[in-house]
């Protein structure tokens, strides 16, 4: 339940700076005080309101006491806008106060426990949000969630939901929707088999329609068919969106989508012929249900197949009405913006925690006269943290700059104009598989950066680490979503090869026009200075993708032409492709944030700040990569140990804002809830004290 | 058994049991190991509960439990070689953690390399009847891999003639030891010797942490669990702070350094052989690596064989994934991985006991190499292994998410090997000091020898450069000779850079010190490439000493893979200094192709020759029979979190949601 004097208190946030509450409540002390004069901002970070933390741990400070760049004026940035970080922080503060959302806990709780707090908190802010009229779709549920750190219940709940609203006629969501409302159905979108995945059409359930009753019947045949993976599937779903092959009139008319109550609204046990259950544990995601959903001859109405886009008449007569292709647009935002909002956060939370740590953590001496030194100073730890670092901020630009470019296209989608709509999903597969690679094994870099520590739960990178893990395989595992991409590029490269100078080509798609865009066949960069010109390194990815690309076409039509079919050509071809398409979208990012820096030019210190990381995102990426630019030649030798040189050179540079870049994400300590991570250094203190809260220490005993 | 499987093993090429004695050493070994897996698993007092279902609290009791049952059993059947010991825990414990493995990993042996014949008559006895069960306390909360920051201090008290244990701040506290939580009653603590005034360094002390009987923590003993880890939850990791804690002088371990009632400090003779203790667990650690790879592939190349997805040509039935050429692509190399490891592992256990041996007679000159050795390959192998295991899960798609998979197990309790017994880019470093030596070494003249010694060749080293005698001008990439040859020169070229980058450094910085921190990329790189050379060179040579053609002429696949693929992966390095051109390049390329395609045939036989038992693996993917899917039904099935049909948190939230909003 809210406390009681919740009314009472929102308004007083309106009014006064945000999220001061720890100072206002006595605990507030010199350091933070001066820290909040330097940083203009409110003191929000200090000490989670442990009485025992009173400073700063002077390690951390220190980081803080040179400011390059206004650390406030970068968060604006980031969040797009200094309304939008007031906002964040308001929302904050509201649900950083309540008891409720407290992770506290989160890292001794059993299963059956995270499921329970994931389940009290959903109903909690969803009576908050009615409270303060915050809407589903809302920024401040975005802000919500965001400081929540997505442990909540019945996720799946507002994709059932999504679901009608998109492939139901308005009878049907006029029905169901004000249902899902009022969760007086909770709804599962049970899409994926035991034996089947990302292959849509290899699904085995189905739902034959017996025109004698007018229903359908909804049946898993097989072992395999059984649904598996759905989330609040498990234990909390009451109707689940089934993806099943429709057969009606005898044929097979591929896979639509039936509402299926699974479970009873009056006592919530399994309707008949309903087999429903928990998948088990699994690598995280304790609080979510993932079910199985085994179906025996389930009848439904046939009212409950969802048909805004085919529908079956009565008597069995199968009518398609018309194209699904206007909501495709819906799908490919929804993708980037996952992205955006859970899979780049965690990114830049593993960075927080792992960069906090390696400024207070000392180990060795790095001359025999000095104090053991901070593991940050190491250029072997600046070489593991400080590119994940770049990498976050460029994709942060990437996945913003691609939604407004979504938005944007908007218009002429609801025009009927669908030509835009294979670069869009070109680029949200690409974009979407490389951010979670790359954000999974960042986040694993950055635990291990944390030596023992980070291997502790309480540190919190374990868990962000499973969790960005299990991005790279649901909505699409990322290998599948690559391959998309790279079928995009061979066709446009294809199709300009065709027509070389025609019109077609000077209509290229904005994201690949590169391709034939004149090319050098040498980098002209030659100090290490030059490396740090966007245009060199740009050029560079730019030069690399297009052959790649080449490269690939080239191979899958030299294998056509000794006779292989198209499909046995393309899997045998595969590799490469898929190393073009991680190529091209490197290419895109490293243009992207480029792009994104050229917009600053009014904020001359953060726009070199984060120059920087560009200059070292890209060369990060040639320097992993050398074979491919030496290649041919476009690199040579020498030229690549400049680029070393260049990048070195920049380690040593963003090693000074490092601290400070991290502040700007603005993560509370609460949402990070990470005993390393925490804005005031306190890291053993922390780790201690918690350690004691422990079940283990409190409870368990030892049985020889 | 699944027919897929069936048909993946009836068209093997070769007969994976002769694949396994290779593995094992001998048909002997094979034949002995199967003989101890048996008595567990035919025992029933081995009752294997599922772990994923049990609490952490349950996992350490069934670990303890387990512990128990061990000794009894291992006693019981005269089991002591260790390698046989190895065999009976991994069937048992599966995840070879067990929460008293510290008394006899650290605890016993320790006391016998640094206890007086007094100390070991009066503790050793009782600790391997487990009447005490020892740890090893040596890490703190703000100290690891550097020994000489511990802060624990231990002053000796003439009066009383006790040593004064104290944690002094929050960062001296005891850190991580397995055991220490809640299983220990004692432990050797390492801390900074004080007596008369002054500060001898890091000694080790036994240490009474639990009261005898009610294991209750004596007085002046803070100890617990640190909490919840990311694996390991079988172990009871544990904290340790001491306040003016006293212990008898007789408990500071006195073999090598003593202190004498009147405080009086006698220096050690000097104690090369605590080294061997660290090389020892090194390459054990080698082993491990290789063992855990191949499980890992073992797990995802036949769920890969049995799961069906997609199509490649419309119209026909879905493919078995692993026709794919990116499932290949993504598992061959792996595989080619874990075998090229377990040949590592067992020329590092070898050398280890060759070397032993020398060592005993007072041979010490190939310690320095061999340390060097095993301090890289751990790293370069657990890296590798980290990155693979993590690569296998995500093969297996959705369900390696599951723990029905086995996959995040092995992924978790594995990955802590980049850490422990010293951190990776740490050990890397050390290597690196070694090789920097050597090169050193060679430049002032005088030869090196043992893995090193292409650091001889190297044109700038010779008086009179034969650049063109020393670099071949073609690499033939179906010869493994040729291409170990050619990690050879990427190996001492990136020596050398680093060599000269660090001198170039320490003329510019005037430190040293200063100049190896700011060469450590390079220094790493160096060390790594010279690791993945030994690793080419050991896999090479085993193929000419395998008699069984067919198997034979597998591994040789395996190995050019394992080769060609890195330097597809590092092609930059290659083509960089010229040792491959651009069109090797491609045929490097184009060849790999052709081996996935070549071994895809033997895949499936390739990891049933690992020979792990279906317990062992805890995988319900990767099943020897490959039904996987009705049994991943059964195993969810049986999930306690599906008891009862209507969970009770719908009575407690659920129905006061639906009818409050």
């Amino acid at each position: 339940m809210p406390p009681a004097n919740w009314d009472l208190r929102t308004p007083k946030k309106q009014s006064c700076p945000p999220l001061n509450q720890h100072t206002a409540s006595g605990e507030g002390h010199s350091n933070t005080r001066q820290i909040q004069a330097t940083m203009g901002s409110p003191v929000h970070r200090v000490s989670l309101g442990d009485t025992w933390s009173k400073q700063v741990h002077p390690d951390i400070q220190s980081e803080r006491h040179m400011q390059s760049f206004d650390v406030e004026q970068l968060t604006k940035i980031l969040d797009g806008g200094a309304q939008n970080t007031a906002l964040r922080r308001k929302v904050e503060s509201i649900i950083h106060s309540d008891p409720v959302f407290s992770l506290k806990d989160n890292y001794f709780m059993t299963q059956n426990e995270h499921y329970e707090a994931a389940l009290k908190k959903k109903f909690h802010i969803q009576m908050l949000a009615q409270r303060l009229g915050w809407s589903e779709d809302s920024r401040e549920l975005g802000y919500a969630y965001r400081s929540l750190s997505g442990d909540l219940a019945l996720g799946v709940h507002n994709i059932f939901l999504k679901s009608i609203r998109s492939l139901g006629s308005e009878e049907q969501i006029a029905k169901w929707a004000p249902l899902c409302n009022k969760f007086q159905i909770i709804g599962t979108y049970a899409q994926t088999e035991l034996g089947h995945g990302t292959y849509l059409q290899g699904l085995e359930t189905e739902a034959t329609y017996d025109a004698a009753t007018q229903e359908f019947v909804v049946h898993s045949p097989t072992t395999t068919a059984i649904k598996w993976w759905p989330g609040g599937l498990g234990w909390s779903a009451t109707h689940a969106l089934v993806q099943a092959q429709l057969i009606c009139s005898g044929a097979r008319q591929g896979m639509h989508a039936f509402i299926v109550p699974i479970r009873s609204l009056q006592d919530h046990s399994a309707l008949p012929g309903i087999t429903v259950g928990d998948i088990g544990p699994k690598m995280e995601f304790d609080h979510m249900d993932n079910g199985f959903l085994q179906l025996d001859h389930v009848r439904i109405p046939r009212e409950n197949m969802l048909s805004r886009f085919a529908q079956v008449l009565p008597d069995g007569t199968y009518i398609k009405l018309g194209t699904a292709k206007a909501n495709y647009l819906t799908m490919v935002v929804t993708r980037v913006d996952i992205l955006l909002g859970e899979v780049i956060p965690m990114l830049e939370k593993a960075c927080v925690i792992a960069i906090r740590y390696s400024v207070v953590r000392r180990q060795f001496r790095i001359r025999p006269s000095d104090p053991e030194a901070k593991i940050l100073d190491y250029q072997t730890q600046q070489q593991k943290l400080l590119p994940q670092l770049a990498t976050a901020y460029a994709f942060h630009f990437l996945a913003s700059s691609l939604l407004e470019f979504f938005h944007r296209s908007y218009s002429s989608i609801l025009d009927k104009d669908f030509s835009l709509l294979p670069e869009l999903h070109a680029l949200s597969a690409g974009a979407k598989a490389m951010v979670t690679d790359f954000c999974a094994q960042g986040a694993e870099l950055c635990r291990r950066a944390c030596g023992g520590h980070g291997y502790s739960k309480l540190s919190g990178l374990p868990s962000l680490v499973t969790r960005v893990a299990a991005s790279c395989t649901y909505e699409g595992e990322n290998t599948v979503l690559y391959l998309q991409t790279a079928r995009f590029l061979v066709k446009i490269y294809l199709q300009a090869q065709e027509s070389p100078g025609s019109t077609s080509q000077r209509s290229l798609p904005q994201s690949v026009a590169y391709l034939t865009a004149p090319d050098q066949t040498r980098c002209p960069a030659q100090r290490a200075a030059d490396f740090l010109h966007p245009e060199h390194y740009t050029m560079a990815w730019a030069h690399v993708a297009t052959r790649l690309i080449k490269d690939s076409a080239h191979h899958l039509q030299t294998l056509m032409k000794s006779g292989a079919d198209w499909h046995e050509a393309w899997n045998q071809t595969t590799v490469i492709h898929l190393q073009a398409a991680k190529a091209h979208c490197y290419y895109v990012t490293v243009k992207t944030f480029t792009e994104a820096l050229e917009k600053l030019e009014s904020e001359p210190a953060i726009q070199q700040v984060l120059k920087r990381l560009c200059d070292l995102y890209a060369l990060h990426g040639i320097l992993t990569n050398t074979g491919d630019f030496l290649y041919d030649g476009f690199l040579s030798g020498a030229q690549i140990d400049v680029a070393r040189t260049a990048y070195l050179d920049l380690l040593i540079l963003i090693r000074k804002d490092a601290i400070l870049l991290t502040d700007a994400f603005d993560f509370t300590d609460q949402c990070l809830n990470s005993a390393l991570g925490c804005y005031d250094g306190n890291v053993y203190e922390r780790l201690f004290h918690w350690a004691q809260k422990a079940p283990t220490n409190t409870q368990m005993i030892l049985k020889l | 058994m699944n027919q897929d499987l069936r048909k993946e093993r009836a068209a093997a090429s070769f007969n994976p049991e002769l694949l396994t004695h290779v593995l094992d050493g001998s048909p002997e070994n094979t034949r002995r190991r199967r003989e101890i897996e048996n008595l567990i698993l035919k025992d029933p007092d081995f009752q294997h509960e599922d772990l994923n279902f049990l609490t952490r609290s349950q996992r350490y009791e069934v670990a303890v439990r387990k512990s128990a049952t061990t000794v009894e059993k291992m006693r019981k059947f005269g089991i002591a070689d260790p390698d046989e010991i190895m065999w009976f825990k991994k069937l048992h414990l599966v995840n070879f953690v067990e929460p008293v493995g510290l008394n006899y990993s650290m605890f016993i042996p320790t006391l016998l390399n640094q206890g007086t014949t007094a100390q070991q008559e009066k503790w050793l006895l009782s600790s391997q009847r487990l009447e005490i069960i020892g740890t090893y306390a040596q890490t703190e909360l703000g100290h690891g891999t550097h020994l000489r920051g511990l802060e624990t201090t231990a002053t000796y008290d003439p009066e009383t003639q006790e040593f004064i244990l104290n944690s002094p701040t929050v960062t001296s506290i005891k850190w991580w030891p397995g055991g220490l939580g809640k299983t220990s009653n004692y432990a050797i603590v390492l801390a900074q010797l004080i007596t008369q005034g002054k500060c001898y360094g890091l000694h080790a002390f036994i240490v009474p942490i639990r009261e005898l009987g009610t294991h209750k923590p004596l007085p002046g003993i803070t100890v617990g669990d640190i909490g919840p880890k990311f694996g390991y939850d079988e172990m009871d990791n544990g904290y340790l702070k001491m306040d003016n804690y006293r212990i008898p002088r007789e408990n500071m371990l006195m073999k090598y350094a003593q202190v004498k009632p009147d405080g009086t400090y006698v220096k050690p003779v000097s104690n090369k052989l605590t080294y061997g203790t660290m090389v020892f667990i090194r390459s054990f650690l080698v082993g491990e690596a290789a063992r855990c790879l191949s499980k890992a592939c073992t797990i995802a190349i036949r769920y890969s064989a049995v799961r069906h997805q997609s199509e490649i040509k419309p119209g026909e039935p879905e493919p078995q994934i692993l026709d794919y050429q990116t499932q290949q692509y993504k598992l061959f190399p792996l595989l080619a991985t874990a075998y090229a490891f377990q040949f590592v592992g067992a020329y590092m256990k070898e050398t280890y006991h060759r070397i032993n041996k020398d060592i005993g007679q007072g041979d010490l000159s190939e310690l320095p190499e061999l340390h060097a050795l095993t301090a890289g390959l751990k790293a370069f192998t657990s890296w590798t292994v980290n990155a693979a295991i993590e690569a296998c899960r995500m093969a297996c798609g959705g369900h390696g998410y599951s723990h029905c998979s086995g996959l995040p197990n092995i992924y978790v309790n594995f990955t802590p090997t980049c850490t422990f017994e010293g951190e990776n880019t740490v050990m890397m470093l050390q290597t690196a000091r070694f090789l920097m030596k050597s090169y050193d070494q060679v430049h002032s003249g005088k030869l090196v020898c043992g893995m090193v010694s292409y650091l001889n060749d190297l044109p700038s080293q010779r008086i009179q450069p034969q650049q063109v005698a020393v670099w071949p001008t073609v690499v033939d990439i179906n010869s493994p000779d040729s291409l170990t040859e050619a990690y050879r020169l990427r190996a001492a070229r990136l020596v050398e850079i680093a060599a000269k980058n660090l001198q170039a450094e320490v003329i510019h910085r005037k430190s040293k010190e200063v100049a190896w921190n700011l060469t450590s990329i390079d220094l790493v790189r160096a060390s790594e490439a010279h690791c993945h050379y030994v690793v080419v060179k050991l896999f090479s040579e085993k193929i000419p000493q395998i008699q069984e053609k067919s198997v034979q002429a597998v591994l040789r696949n395996l190995c050019l893979l394992y080769s060609l693929y890195g330097i597809c992966q590092k092609a930059g390095d290659f083509l960089q200094w010229g040792i491959m051109t651009e069109s090797q390049v491609t045929q490097v390329n184009e060849r790999i192709k052709e081996l996935l395609t070549a071994i895809r045939p033997d895949a499936v036989a390739l990891v049933d020759a690992f020979d792990f038992q279906d317990v062992t693996l805890g995988s319900v993917l990767g099943r020897y029979d490959g039904n996987v899917y009705e049994n991943m039904f059964e195993w969810a099935k049986k999930s306690p979190l599906n008891k009862t049909e209507v969970h009770e948190s719908y009575h407690k939230h659920l129905k006061s949601l639906q009818s409050k909003l």
